[in-house]
């Protein structure tokens, strides 16, 4: 097991290079680099451009000022950016706590509805209930993810219920600790909602097939036949095994949300990794892009890696080769 | 096998259902200029955020309200009594071509007779043009980039995919390499890469085409590792080695016994993965990095949505783009399922 997950952390590695070095030559593509701005601003001095060029290397070809780069990340030196003025790995910090919170928020949203969702209309299969949830999450898959933000951003002006946008308010320093976490919290309700309505829907509709297909297996009509109470066997024999399959895509899902965070986070404007990235990207602030494309391809390897432990943990029956 | 697909869609109420629904969209993009009262860049300065007109009938014929500005800061409109233009039907308008320029022609289904009196079904936006309009123009870019973008992806799918499935071994190797590479980038953040840093080799009229190009980069490994694996199955199947004992060449093979053994696969999942196409243009184009004004797109029009003077002062009629997104996603979702219902009648649907 442990050998396991050593060897899915090394594989983490080529597939690292081989992203930052994709997004490092399309970057090189795009005409520009950090020191555009710097050359169009008459009070910087030709010297001090010189010297950054020499310092990253902009006048070598670019294979050589990857090269450069990965030796300075490998230093844990991730360079600076131009835009912020501030080292880059001070900046993806907060950034990266605040989509983590509310990729968190949204897993433990989206699975806490979805599950009794899910058991509760495959309980009462084809009855008004059903009909309405199987309605609302067939409507739920079809709005996309944008329009449903812009949409919560009008209800949110219209009635002023919940902040708009940001992730703290503007006095967030003065607040005792207790009232930071509610402060947070508070902020977290509306980009949650927006980003869990996907996978509520989603994840419902399969837990309900999950449960309506394990009903038939066997060794329920076993557990009935000798004479279980209904509810030991729907919750003891067949909840647990409809779980399985979607366990795994737990871990899917926390990867799928760091990506799918990005519009949301945008129009929320929610001081995330993925808005940052965003800026970053159309203002060639490149060392900023290619810590975030760093972490959140860390996370998605390391997500997919969760969902394996899951899995086996979840099912003896499978075994991890 | 064309005409009975078609009878099991219609028995199907659902099927029936979105099959219409996509016919009178797609219907409508066609004849947009026809139908649209207005061109997509016909600006009213004077007239922004203008509400949806009145239409009424009076005096023997439709007539449109006319409106005047009551608060410049606030852009309230209000109806001036016994004020209005008639309607007139197929009047000559802005000239214009149908079907790609084999049809030229001047008239318009609907139109208000006074310049006074503009005809706003459903609104202007911030510079007074029509949505109704902009919407109809915005569905050709909507609807077919995600067609375009398809066909490139099921043909790259088919031939990465499909001969990787077919001969195996280092080819087979090296393409499932870059597939599971390419899976596992995100794909937002890859068509976001991938179109900052292309767009200053194409000028907007061409960043149509590189949008359709960068959707379908991102789309095809997905089609292309299911593919592999039909492939590789069928492969073995006693047709495809009877038809290589015979000697058939690979391309016939590949054309002949696999490809049509693989259509109903293709057909579902083209219905299922359209919809992906039209939110990955609608999200680029939303984000500024897609269709540029002055031309329409759904996504485009929606990001005129987001903003605190909209929000605020209700001008829930920049909104519709993001309904008609919805209705169209919704209706290929829906025949989607149906379509797996047909050719697959012992697998559940998918949701």
């Amino acid at each position: 097991m442990i050998a396991y997950i050593f060897r899915r952390i090394l594989s983490l590695i080529p597939l690292l290079l081989g992203i930052t070095f994709l997004v490092f030559f399309l970057m090189h593509l795009a005409p520009g680099d950090i020191t555009s701005n710097a050359k169009l601003a008459r009070d910087i001095p030709e010297e001090y451009i010189e010297a950054i060029e020499k310092e990253y290397g902009l006048d070598q070809p670019f294979y050589t000022q990857y090269l450069l780069w990965l030796k300075n990340a490998l230093s844990l030196n991730l360079g600076y950016s131009w835009t912020y003025k501030i080292p880059v790995a001070e900046l993806i910090q907060p950034r990266l706590f605040s989509t983590f919170i509310l990729s968190l928020s949204t897993l433990v949203f989206v699975w806490v509805l979805a599950i009794p969702l899910g058991v509760l209309s495959a309980l009462y299969k084809d009855s008004l209930w059903d009909r309405i949830t199987a309605f609302l999450a067939y409507s739920a898959l079809s709005v996309p993810e944008f329009f449903f933000a812009i949409l919560a951003l009008y209800a949110v002006a219209q009635t002023g219920l919940l902040p708009f946008g940001g992730a703290t308010s503007f006095d967030y320093e003065l607040l005792s600790p207790l009232e930071k976490i509610i402060d947070r919290g508070y902020h977290l309700i509306l980009p949650t909602l927006v980003l869990g309505l996907n996978g509520v829907a989603s994840i419902m509709r399969v837990m309900r097939a999950n449960f309506l297909e394990t009903l038939q297996a066997d060794y329920v009509r076993t557990a009935r036949a000798k004479g279980l109470l209904p509810t030991a066997v729907q919750f003891r024999h067949v909840l647990r095994n409809a779980l399985n399959p979607l366990i795994s895509s737990f871990g899917f899902s926390l990867s799928g949300l760091l990506s799918g965070a990005l519009i949301v986070e945008i129009i929320l404007n929610y001081p995330g990794l993925g808005n940052l990235m965003y800026t970053a990207l159309i203002q060639e602030d490149q060392f900023v892009v290619l810590a975030s494309v760093l972490m959140s391809g860390t996370l998605l390897v390391l997500g997919n890696l969760v969902a394996d432990i899951l899995l086996a943990w979840s099912d003896p029956r499978i075994r991890i080769q | 096998m064309t005409k009975s697909l078609l009878t099991e869609i219609f028995r199907r109420p659902l099927g029936a259902f979105s099959f219409l629904l996509l016919g009178l969209l797609y219907g409508s993009a066609l004849l947009a200029p026809f139908i649209a009262p207005q061109t997509y860049q016909q600006q009213r300065l004077k007239s922004p955020y203008h509400p949806p007109t009145k239409i009424f009938y009076d005096q023997g014929s439709w007539r449109v309200q006319k409106y005047q500005r009551t608060d410049l800061a606030t852009a309230t409109y209000s109806p001036v009594p016994q004020s209005s233009a008639p309607l007139c039907f197929f009047a000559p308008g802005p000239r214009y071509s149908l079907l790609g320029g084999i049809l030229q022609w001047d008239r318009h289904l609907i139109q208000s007779t006074d310049p006074e009196v503009p005809l706003y079904l459903l609104g202007s936006d911030s510079t007074g043009r029509d949505v109704f309009s902009r919407l109809l123009y915005g569905s050709r870019v909507s609807l077919t980039l995600g067609i375009i973008g398809l066909s490139i992806t099921m043909i790259m799918g088919f031939l990465i995919g499909g001969l990787s499935g077919y001969y195996g071994g280092f080819y087979d190797n090296l393409s499932m390499r870059l597939v599971e590479f390419l899976i596992a980038i995100p794909g937002l953040y890859l068509l976001l890469a991938l179109r900052s840093s292309l767009s200053s080799y194409f000028n907007s009229q061409e960043m149509m085409f590189l949008i359709v190009a960068v959707l379908a980069f991102v789309g095809w490994p997905a089609t292309a590792r299911i593919l592999r694996g039909m492939t590789l199955s069928l492969r073995n199947c006693s047709f495809v080695l009877a038809a290589e004992s015979m000697g058939q060449s690979t391309g016939k093979i590949l054309t002949k016994h696999i490809l049509p053994n693989l259509l109903s696969y293709l057909l579902v999942t083209a219905t299922l993965s359209i919809p992906g196409y039209i939110l990955g243009e609608a999200a680029l184009s939303f984000l500024g990095l897609g269709i540029q004004e002055p031309y329409a797109s759904w996504g485009l029009m929606l990001s005129q949505a987001q903003g605190m003077k909209v929000f605020k002062l209700n001008f829930w009629w920049l909104l519709t783009p993001g309904l008609l997104i919805f209705l169209t996603v919704l209706s290929f979702n829906l025949l989607g399922d149906v379509l797996t219902d047909i050719v697959n009648p012992k697998e559940k649907s998918r949701t």
